[in-house]
Order: structure tokens, then C-alpha cells, then sequence
């Protein structure tokens, strides 16, 4: 295994680490909520009325944080250079795959874990799993960049 | 007024994707490429996350403490997972980075975030049907 050394920043990654538990923690505590970013997005859409001020409230703030990153960290935005095809492809997985397992990353990753849930840990596990063997076969068979 | 703390949730949550570097595709799939240049940024991500989670949870409500989650490992548990997986390594993209991105305007991510609800719905809709015709 070869670590790519440029690409690699463990301090910011450990503190945005550290800032997205906090912001999962104080959901959970202050509101009893699993902060779940794809379970709060298509809840918006089909979940129960009551549950919507909350959803919208959270997904206001997450939607005000690029901006304030960008001109309070300096944060520079993303570059995105995959094709059309592929960034449909992999959305129409990714919410088909996080709606019939019930999470993506933050449900099931960071709050599973972090509340020792068995299901998590499966969906976690089989997810990275999934991920790895995912990049392995484009990049390394198929040849794709 | 009640509305204050998720609004501020979802907004510690954005920065820190932001931080961490979440909202780059490149650093999620360089993650991912175990057998290339591997990237291990996103490991820390998620050890810094789910450290203080797993502190932070030990407050929450009992419903969502430990052993309070359904211990049930099903089908759609499992192939959902594997789903969400082979599209997350195919665009290196999760929901919430993917909409953070949107408020980057990130045409990609938009596109990226539409055909997300287009997959739950269709996941919706299947599972609807699915579950009449399997009626009695």
C-alpha cells in the first residue's frame, strides 16, 4: 500500500471529524434526533408534517455552511470533473441504496456507531466494503480515471 | 426559537464536512482506492466523529442510546448498504456532502442531488407495489 502523503491532512480531517460528532451529539441530546442527512432529506418529502420545521431548520443551517467556510475559512469549493453519465449513476444509487438501508454515512456511520448499532455496524461495514471494491474494479480493472 | 438548535446543527455539520475536506469527490474516492495512492483522511474524519458520538450518545434520550436500535439484520439493510456503496465509489459522493456542495453551486452536485430523490423515490415506489402484490 502506497500513501498519498500531498493529499493527506489529518488535522483538518480531525477536526471537521470532531465538529461533525459534535453536531450529531448535540442533535441527539438537545432534540432526540439521528442526524442523518439522506433519513432528513427524503423525510422532508414523505416524512409525518410535524417532523418538516426541524428538517428544514437543519438543512437551512447545512446549506449556509459553504458560504461561511468559503469566506470565514477561506475553504475552496470543489472541484467536480466526472461526467454527466456518472454523477447520475451514482446519485440515483446512492438514494436508492440509503433509502431501502434506511442511511448513508452520517444515519448509519457516524450516529450507528457512535450509539453501538448493530444494524449500523453491518450497513457501515458492507457500505465501505461495497465502496472499495467499487473503486478497485473502475480504477484497476476497467481503467477508468 | 426551537428551531435555533437544529439550524445550528446542520450548520456545525456543513463546516465540518467542509473542514475535513468531505466535499471534495477526489479525497472521498482517494480514500476508497486502497490499491492506488490511498488517501487516509477520511478514516480520521470518521474516528474524530464517532469519538465524540460515542460520548455524546451516552446523554442522548433512551430511545436513542445504546441497545435502544433494532438488532434486526435483513435484506434491504444489507443490499441497500451494498447499493449506496457502489454509488458512493462511483461518484464519491454521500448525501451530505453532496448537498453541501449544492450550496458551493456546484452544477454536478445539483444534477448529483436530483437523481438521489429520483432513487428514493423509485426505492419508495418499488417497495410500495412490491409490498401489494406480496399481500395475501
Amino acid at each position: 500500500m502506497q500513501i498519498d502523503w500531498i493529499h493527506f491532512t489529518p488535522w483538518s480531517a480531525l477536526v471537521g471529524g470532531l465538529m461533525i460528532g459534535a453536531a450529531a451529539g448535540l442533535l441527539a441530546i438537545a432534540q432526540g434526533r439521528v442526524l442523518g442527512a439522506s433519513g432528513i432529506l427524503f423525510g422532508l418529502l414523505d416524512g409525518a408534517r410535524g417532523e418538516r420545521a426541524w428538517r428544514v431548520a437543519f438543512l437551512a443551517g447545512l446549506l449556509m455552511a459553504p458560504p461561511l467556510a468559503r469566506l470565514a475559512l477561506s475553504i475552496a469549493p470543489p472541484r467536480m470533473d466526472a461526467s454527466w453519465f456518472t454523477i447520475t449513476l451514482a446519485g440515483l444509487l446512492v438514494g436508492f441504496g440509503a433509502r431501502l438501508g434506511s442511511g448513508c454515512t452520517s444515519g448509519h456511520g457516524v450516529c450507528g456507531l457512535s450509539r453501538l448499532s448493530l444494524r449500523s455496524l453491518v450497513a457501515t461495514l458492507t457500505f465501505m466494503l461495497a465502496g472499495f471494491a467499487t473503486v478497485f474494479l473502475a480504477r484497476h480493472v476497467l481503467g477508468w480515471s | 426559537m426551537a428551531l435555533a438548535i437544529p439550524f445550528l446543527c446542520g450548520l456545525l455539520f456543513g463546516l465540518g464536512l467542509c473542514v475535513a475536506g468531505m466535499i471534495e469527490p477526489s479525497r472521498v474516492l482517494g480514500f476508497l482506492d486502497l490499491a492506488g495512492a490511498w488517501n487516509p483522511s477520511l478514516a480520521l474524519v470518521m474516528g474524530g466523529a464517532v469519538s465524540v458520538g460515542l460520548i455524546a450518545f451516552r446523554f442522548a434520550p433512551a430511545a436513542l442510546r445504546a441497545g435502544a436500535a433494532s438488532r434486526r439484520i435483513d435484506a434491504p439493510l444489507v443490499v441497500g448498504a451494498m447499493i449506496f456503496g457502489i454509488g458512493w465509489g462511483i461518484g464519491g459522493l454521500c448525501p451530505g456532502p453532496a448537498l453541501a456542495d449544492v450550496a458551493f453551486l456546484e452544477p454536478r452536485a445539483m444534477v448529483f442531488v436530483v437523481a438521489m430523490l429520483v432513487g428514493a423515490w423509485a426505492c419508495r415506489y418499488l417497495k410500495r407495489t412490491g409490498a401489494e402484490t406480496l399481500r395475501p
